[in-house]
């Protein structure tokens, strides 16, 4: 089969869906490439490159669509004005196209996509598991969004990141807030730490608190406590009251920090605005925030999507295209994971594509299926935490109900265990019975005492237990005068191994505790 | 001198009438000795419960025996026999060099033999005691000896063969999987009810030659019913059964001082027996397990249905090689380390030793986390660790650190399996559902040393391996662990150059 390769035409659109490397790969996989003519410019890959690694050229973007089986591809299909046509009018049967779909947003063009009744697979909808994690391109473009963010900034921020004690005296460091710790907040965070920044972060989901003090960078917290996370490892919507305390900590925060970077996506839905115009008039005049949410409709109630703008005093950066201002960078590993998306798709290596919807991550980012749309794909399993968490609490309650009943059983247990001594007492010779106090006095001795041994020296209390044992020597001892010479024989092999527990037992003891040390 | 009332404060005047001598030793320093000894011997159990007073222990446990045995010794019984002291010398010659050359990761096998020499010394004390003819009762009293002696002998059978068969099996010399006779409950009842009805066929006779027949077959069938009973329980279970076992060789002292009216037989007996019991609890506890069901055997094998379920759907697990887990280790602040019976297997105690120096120079936090039934004997990690020179500070038990395990950057498990299995605590259908675990799976990334995917002794797939924070470090412990540390090199030193050389 052969895989295409069209030059990607919405604009500002640098990147390319395969890297000469992905080529390689693609080959090894038994297809045969088709490059349009100059796809690889923005990202700086020239067709003879593409061409060295054993791609076929095509010059016309129809040609691509109308010879190739797959098509690749980075951004949503755009109507093209250089040939007055749409790319999803190109789709056709038996043709799969793989890309940047968001079906959520893009009604219309879903509809548009199914009239060829080809097969259309969206990258943005592939499962964020994490047998997934190596075709997960929003993770890749996230990663790349949260660097840039903080490139962004600082180009528009005039001072340092780092503080400095100078000749012309003191830098104080830029800091920075972080809102929402995904792969791009993370990838903020760890770019704005390693340039020397003070770095806070906040997230509803607890759980990435961890990630983010590895990063050292501060977790900032508000005081009502609600889990934020959804399905699939994304945040929800919170309720009114911790929105309430979020943005009463927003506020605090923005009048103190330099730069804000916004990451706050819920999947399917506007970005929350979580800074409002009061918090951008409250920031100092200088300031910087990027809204990586801007494509959505931003976080930031001043965002302009695709555009700088300054709005009391503070810089708004709301480019929506980052990872096209990397296009190299983002093209490579891009392309690295739909080489990886391909191989799954591949699985016998013979160049054919087989769209197996019984695989979970297949299945999640199949949106359209020979033109019927098979989207939204049934809910991915939960995280196993909660589970975890659920299991966890039956097993509580019934050891309370038996706390309840355990006086009971002992109030029983005793009273047995006195009405069988009583029956004892009352047909057993004296001897007998004097024994039996010595023991059962003994038997509670011995409980009390072992009961406070150490569980780390288990092993010593079997061994000197064991040696203890030996005390039976003293039984056979006492049967060396036996008139029966049987009884002598069997006497004196007795004391031979209850000696040798004794003194084995009591050296291993020895031998055991010498090694104990702190 | 002969009434009833020094016999009741004496306990051994029995013993005394019936030979009816006089020496220098005087009853009372005798039993003066015996209360010191057994005073000795409790003080000896209470120092284990730390191990500051734990040497000390030890030598009021030997003081105490050496106490015992002087002061039996000038009993007129006893009479000075220089058999007796021959007998003690070479079974004292044969103790220590067993113990000296033991190694530590052979101390289950030597504990389980040990038992079963107390369980033999018991069975042949009863025949002896049996065969004794100076010593006469009648009545009410003779039933109740003969009784004493039915059931020392039936204790240290049962201990005796037993304990064998453990031994056997914690030394390889048996399998270790249980087995499973077709209606073995059913010949378990059959033996004990035969033994009961031998009891009565014993009790009633009243001359030696009658009496020694169903003695030495109820003997017989002990031995045996020892045997299956130890040969039903599966490898996963031989701590509860050494447990057990080291309980039965104290309850058959215990028996042989009724049988011999010795009080510091009794006491000694039910220390041990008590302790014993103790330990057969806490690993049942640490297992989730009722007693009895230990007993009854037959767990460890991998016919359970729950494993079969929860096998599916798993997917794949990752594995990881020594230089990457290195790696992992070099750029973590804290690490916790669960050994199981693969580390003492593999004898990779000293290079984990060795690794936990390392990092703890490095400056990381470094420390060691044992599950209750690690191992194949209560307390034998600490043994194997204590061995390797690992400070006990740094060595947690399962309750003290398991909810910090979350705040631990990278567990290696090293030869543990269904310690560290989370379908204990999240399917209810498990076999081993309800276990205590080692909750490794909430840090940051877990390494798994395994030899190959196959179960652990319950036979229960693990969740673990095939967690998404879970790499697996395939190959022997040992050579595992020397192949990380080789790989991770001396940490915190400054030379820059020797870094640079290894990348």
């Amino acid at each position: 089969m052969q895989v295409g390769i069209p030059k990607e035409i919405a604009s500002g659109e640098k990147r390319v869906a395969i890297s000469p490397d992905g080529v390689t790969k693609l080959k090894k996989l038994g297809y045969d490439v088709l490059v349009e003519s100059g796809a690889g410019a923005g990202a700086n890959f020239d067709d003879s490159t593409y061409e060295a690694k054993g791609a076929q050229i095509a010059p016309q973007a129809s040609d691509v669509w109308s010879q190739a089986d797959v098509i690749l591809k980075v951004s949503v299909p755009q109507h093209n004005p250089a040939t007055n046509s749409h790319e999803a009018d190109l789709l056709r049967e038996g043709q799969t196209l793989i890309g940047f779909l968001w079906p959520a947003q893009n009604g219309e063009l879903m509809q548009q996509l199914t009239h060829g009744k080809g097969t259309v697979l969206a990258m943005d909808c592939i499962p964020r598991i994490s047998r997934a994690q190596n075709y997960d391109a929003l993770s890749t473009m996230a990663n790349i969004a949260g660097y840039r963010a903080v490139i962004e900034a600082s180009q528009h921020f005039g001072r340092f990141f780092t503080g400095q004690i100078t000749a012309a005296g003191k830098v104080p460091p830029a800091k920075v807030l972080v809102i929402g710790a995904g792969v791009a907040g993370l990838a903020a965070i760890g770019t704005a730490v390693g340039m020397g920044a003070v770095v806070r972060a906040f997230d509803t989901r607890p759980e990435v608190r961890e990630q983010v003090q590895s990063m050292n960078a501060e977790f900032l917290e508000v005081e009502i406590e609600e889990d934020g996370s959804g399905q699939g490892g994304y945040a929800k919507v919170m309720s009114k009251e911790f929105i309430e305390a979020e943005m009463a900590l927003f506020l605090e925060q923005a009048a103190e920090v330099d730069i804000i970077i916004t990451t706050a996506l819920i999947p399917g839905k506007p970005a929350p605005k979580l800074i409002t115009e009061e918090m951008v008039k409250a920031m100092r005049p200088g300031s910087v925030v990027v809204d990586l949410a801007a494509e959505q409709g931003g976080n930031c109630a001043c965002t302009v999507p695709g555009q700088v703008t300054v709005a009391h005093g503070v810089t708004v950066v709301g480019y929506t295209d980052f990872p096209s201002w990397m296009a190299a960078q983002s093209s490579t590993l891009y392309s690295n994971n739909l080489c990886n998306l391909m191989g799954a798709l591949t699985p016998d290596k013979d160049g054919r594509i087989v769209v197996d919807m019984t695989d979970e991550v297949i299945r999640g980012a199949t949106v359209i299926e020979q033109g019927t749309i098979t989207w939204p794909p049934p809910p991915p399993r939960l995280s196993a935490a909660p589970k975890g968490a659920a299991a966890a609490e039956p097993v509580v309650t019934p050891t309370k109900k038996s706390a309840l009943s355990a006086n009971a059983s002992a109030y029983l247990n005793v009273g047995i265990l006195a009405f069988l001594l009583l029956a004892v007492g009352y047909v057993a010779p004296d001897n007998f019975l004097r024994q039996l106090v010595t023991f059962v006095l003994a038997c509670f001795l011995g409980w009390q005492v072992v009961w406070n041994v150490t569980p780390a020296l288990h092993t010593p209390l079997m061994s000197v237990t064991n040696a203890i044992s030996g005390i039976i020597v003293i039984g056979a001892l006492v049967q060396m005068h036996n008139p029966s010479t049987w009884a002598v024989a069997l006497a004196a092999f007795a004391i031979l191994m209850a000696t040798i527990n004794i003194a084995g037992g009591f050296l291993v003891t020895r031998r055991m505790l010498r090694m104990f040390q702190r | 001198m002969q009434s009833i009332l020094p016999q009741a404060l004496y306990p051994l005047a029995l013993i005394e009438a019936a030979a009816g001598t006089h020496t220098v030793v005087t009853h009372g320093l005798i039993m003066a000795a015996y209360l010191v000894a057994g005073v000795l011997f409790l003080l000896s159990l209470g120092g284990l419960s730390s191990q500051e007073s734990a040497k000390r222990g030890a030598v009021f446990g030997i003081a105490g025996m050496a106490l015992a045995i002087v002061a039996t010794y000038f009993l007129p019984q006893v009479g000075g026999s220089p058999l007796a002291i021959g007998m003690m010398v070479v079974g004292g010659s044969i103790g220590l060099v067993l113990a000296k050359r033991v190694e530590m990761t052979a101390m289950p096998q030597l504990v389980a033999i040990l038992h079963s020499f107390v369980g033999l010394a018991a069975v042949l004390i009863g025949f002896a005691s049996f065969l004794d003819t100076s010593h006469v009762v009648t009545g009410a009293e003779r039933i109740v000896h003969t009784i004493e002696i039915y059931l020392g002998v039936l204790i240290g059978a049962v201990t005796f063969t037993g304990s064998i068969v453990a031994y056997g099996k914690l030394d390889g010399k048996i399998g270790s999987a249980a087995l499973l006779l077709p209606g073995r409950h059913f010949w378990n009842l059959v033996i004990g009810l035969v033994c009961v009805a031998l009891g009565v066929w014993f009790v009633g006779e009243t001359s030696i030659s009658a009496g020694i027949v169903p003695l030495l077959i109820m003997t017989f069938l002990a031995c045996l019913f020892g045997v299956h009973m130890v040969m039903a329980i599966g490898g996963a279970d031989m701590p509860v059964v050494i447990s057990m076992l080291n309980s039965y060789s104290g309850w058959a002292a215990s028996a042989t001082g009724f049988m011999l009216s010795n009080d510091l037989l009794i006491i000694t007996g039910a220390l041990v027996g008590s302790s014993g019991a103790i330990l057969s609890i806490i690993m049942c506890r640490a297992m989730n397990r009722r007693f009895l069901s230990v007993i009854m055997g037959g767990f460890g094998t991998t016919q359970s249905s729950g494993a079969s379920s929860a096998a599916q759907d798993q997917g794949e697990v990752q594995p990881i090689t020594p230089e990457e887990t290195a790696d992992l280790i070099r750029h973590s602040k804290s690490i916790v380390v669960v050994p199981g019976y693969g580390m003492a297997v593999s004898h990779a105690q000293h290079g984990v030793s060795e690794l936990a120096r390392r990092l703890r120079a490095a400056g990381k936090k470094f420390e060691f986390a044992i599950h209750p039934v690690a191992g194949r004997m209560p307390g034998h990690m600490n043994v194997l660790l204590a061995e390797a020179k690992v400070p006990y500070d740094i060595v947690l038990e399962m309750d003290e650190i398991n909810d910090d395990l979350d705040e631990v950057d990278v567990v290696i498990v090293i030869g543990a399996n269904d310690i560290v299995n989370p379908s204990a605590l999240e399917e209810p259908d498990s076999p081993i559902a309800g276990m205590p675990v080692l909750e490794v799976w909430k840090a940051g990334t877990v390494i798994v040393s395994k030899r190959s995917m196959a179960t652990g002794y319950a036979g229960v797939q693990n969740p673990l391996f095939f967690k998404e924070n879970t790499r697996m470090l395939f190959g022997d412990a040992k050579e595992s662990v020397e192949a990380v540390l080789a790989a991770l090199g001396e940490l915190g030193t400054k030379h820059p150059s020797k870094q640079a050389a290894k990348v």
